[in-house]
């Protein structure tokens, strides 16, 4: 088929990638550079992960961003899951579109917005704005994402699963945790994995809610970058690079997995 | 002792006034919104009858199986099983058990699992539940499927496996919902008398949804044919097809002529009809109808012979040209166009291998039938 391989296809499929992962490789490759200038490729060396390791302040970011991650992305899950079973099963409630529409409109939403009503809403009930603040700014963006995924899933999902389930004598309860949510599992997780990612990575709201002792690695890395670009930067860019890459990874083989058993 | 039909029925508790009904719909009426899927509708079922409601899709025949189920609640009208009255009583409390039509089995369980699941609701003890596993998947015969998961199985396994989920719990009645219509012909002959046998030594009571007229008239005890949400006909499946009540029945079951007329007087048993081409047909059936009223004679086509000449004792024939052959093998349906231009569709069983001189497309031919071949119906 050499003919849907034309010069144009492969030329922009390259240009395509480099833009996409140029950026991304050089930051990869200089993250093992010798030197400490990040621009000049002076040998390779794991130096800067080593430093990158004794950075108390770096450390502490990540421990912070990982807790805040966790947390925000479990309460999201439970929040989205549930908001997403309301909007698909009461299909006739009052105000339904109302609050479908609340429920995506963060989705949309400039960050910037968010982070602001909520910092002003921190302030007006003079809540101390630190770990909590991030945490519960993060639930309240990453639940819509979850929302979403979940909601997908069970617009596909089969009623009669669950009248099965209530027709053999459990209740309703019963049902939606014996069958509904083990079909969807994969649905929850990968609403979860989402959360985890966005909430990993999110500087904007982050710097809205944060306080001090509440510093997260995105935020950590933006300050420092402000005061030039080190390599022990890279590193920690790379190590969540490839945190990331395995994440996704680790989703797709699985619900790749589920699908060929399916078929 | 003649009877309608080619078999007569022991079991007729519908005909015995002090037989106790099991299952009531009493003025039932469903809305959904502005539109009525079961309309005003009274319905008795008695213990151990293999009940079908057959209808076209939307008739409302699902929503009434559903709302035995409880899965949907009467808007009017009330709903009795064995005297108690089910309003209000949910899904899982109710001693009816539902074989869905998609199955509905738990994809992530295994067929052991989906057996064992409404036993485990029910808190039965271990040994137990796994002893009534053993039993069901003996009964539908997938002892060797056990550890499978649904996706894993055939279609059907799959209904076998449905099936022996919702009778593990022993219900008293099993409702069915086209709980064939997902198999292939030749599976779906063999198991509807698989489920016949079933439900014969079980002595269940089921109710089955269908719109396969012939599934219903092979397995039913009883039929309701069903018409936008309302009853046309409760009977056995011979006084369906030979005793329609309306033109919907006879038209819905089977196929069947239609010839509009008049009643045009009567002599002892038999009654003159003249058509519209001012044919006059004898007929033994009146439908209690008087001369001058509008009337339908109706004739299924195996009961009208198709002959070169005009048959000597015929009570009635008339005369044509054959315009369609349909060779099914069993049979063959001849399509016989009037001179009127009507055509009357009359079918032979093929009993010999050979036939001397078939007619062929475009001959003459006369079409007759005697005298209690044909219903009169007035609506």
């Amino acid at each position: 088929m050499a003919g849907t391989w034309g010069r144009f296809n492969v030329v922009s499929l390259v240009l395509g990638f480099a833009f996409l992962y140029l950026p991304i490789l050089l930051l990869v490759i200089y993250s093992f550079n010798e030197s400490r200038l990040v621009t000049v490729w002076s040998g390779f060396s794991t130096r800067w992960y080593v430093e990158m390791l004794n950075n108390r302040g770096l450390m502490d970011a990540a421990w912070v961003t990982a807790r805040v991650a966790f947390i925000s992305a479990s309460v999201a899950t439970v929040l989205g899951t549930m908001a997403a079973v309301a909007l698909t099963r009461y299909t006739r409630f009052r105000g339904r579109l109302l609050f479908t529409g609340m429920v995506f409109a963060p989705l949309v939403m400039p960050e910037v917005i968010t982070g602001l009503s909520l910092l002003l809403l921190f302030v007006a009930v003079s809540f101390d704005r630190g770990f909590a603040t991030v945490t519960i700014a993060h639930i309240t963006f990453s639940m819509c994402f979850v929302a979403v995924v979940v909601q997908s899933r069970l617009i596909s999902f089969d009623r009669s699963l669950e009248e099965a389930a209530m027709d053999l004598g459990a209740t309703p309860l019963k049902a939606f945790f014996q069958v509904t949510l083990p079909v969807i599992l994969p649905a929850v997780l990968a609403g979860w994995m989402l959360a985890f990612t966005l909430s990993l990575d999110d500087l904007v709201i982050a710097s809205f809610t944060s306080g001090p002792g509440a510093t997260t690695l995105p935020m950590k890395i933006y300050s420092q970058v402000r005061l030039g670009v080190t390599p022990e930067i890279n590193a920690i860019c790379t190590v969540l690079i490839g945190l990331v890459t395995v994440g996704v990874i680790v989703v797709s083989l699985v619900s790749k997995r589920r699908h060929l058993l399916r078929q | 002792m003649e009877s309608l039909g080619s078999t007569r029925r022991s079991f007729a508790p519908w005909t015995d006034p002090d037989a106790k009904p099991y299952i009531r719909f009493e003025n039932v009426t469903k809305r959904f919104g502005d539109a009525v899927a079961v309309d005003d509708l009274s319905l008795t079922i008695y213990e151990r009858e293999f009940f079908s409601l057959l209808g076209a899709s939307g008739c409302g025949k699902t929503t009434l199986l559903r709302m035995l189920g409880g899965f949907e609640q009467p808007t009017e009208g009330r709903i009795l099983l064995d005297g108690r009255d089910l309003r209000g009583v949910p899904p899982y409390r109710r001693p009816v058990n539902m074989m869905f039509q998609s199955y509905a089995l738990f994809p992530h369980m295994t067929v052991e699992a989906n057996i064992a699941f409404g036993l485990k609701q029910e808190g039965m003890p271990k040994p137990h539940i796994a002893e009534r596993v053993a039993q069901m998947l003996k009964l539908v015969k997938m002892e060797r499927f056990a550890r499978r998961k649904p996706h894993q199985l055939s279609g059907g396994q799959r209904q076998r496996v449905a099936l022996a989920r919702s009778l593990a719990k022993r219900p008293k009645v099993l409702l069915l919902d086209e709980p064939l219509g997902a198999l292939d012909k030749k599976l779906r002959e063999e198991t509807q008398f698989e489920l016949m046998d079933l439900q014969q030594d079980l002595g269940l009571t089921f109710i089955v949804v269908t719109h396969d007229q012939e599934e219903a008239m092979a397995m039913s005890d009883r039929i309701a044919v069903m018409d936008t949400g309302r009853i046309m006909q409760v009977a056995t499946p011979a006084e369906i097809y030979e005793a329609p009540a309306s033109r919907f029945v006879a038209d819905f079951v089977g196929s069947i002529n239609f010839f509009e007329g008049v009643l045009a007087g009567s002599a002892g048993t038999m009654t003159r009809i003249r058509d519209q081409s001012g044919v006059e047909f004898q007929i033994s059936d009146d439908a209690n109808a008087v001369t001058g009223d509008t009337v339908w004679l109706a004739i299924r086509p195996e009961k009208i012979s198709v002959t070169r000449e005009r048959p000597a004792e015929a009570d009635n024939a008339l005369d044509g040209e054959v315009w369609d052959i349909a060779y099914l093998g069993d049979v063959t349906v001849y399509n016989v166009k009037l001179d009127d231009g009507r055509i009357v569709k009359a079918s032979t069983m093929n009993s010999q291998r050979r036939v001397e001189d078939a007619l062929t497309w475009h001959d003459r031919a006369w079409i007759s039938f005697s005298a209690d071949a044909g219903v009169v119906l007035t609506g």
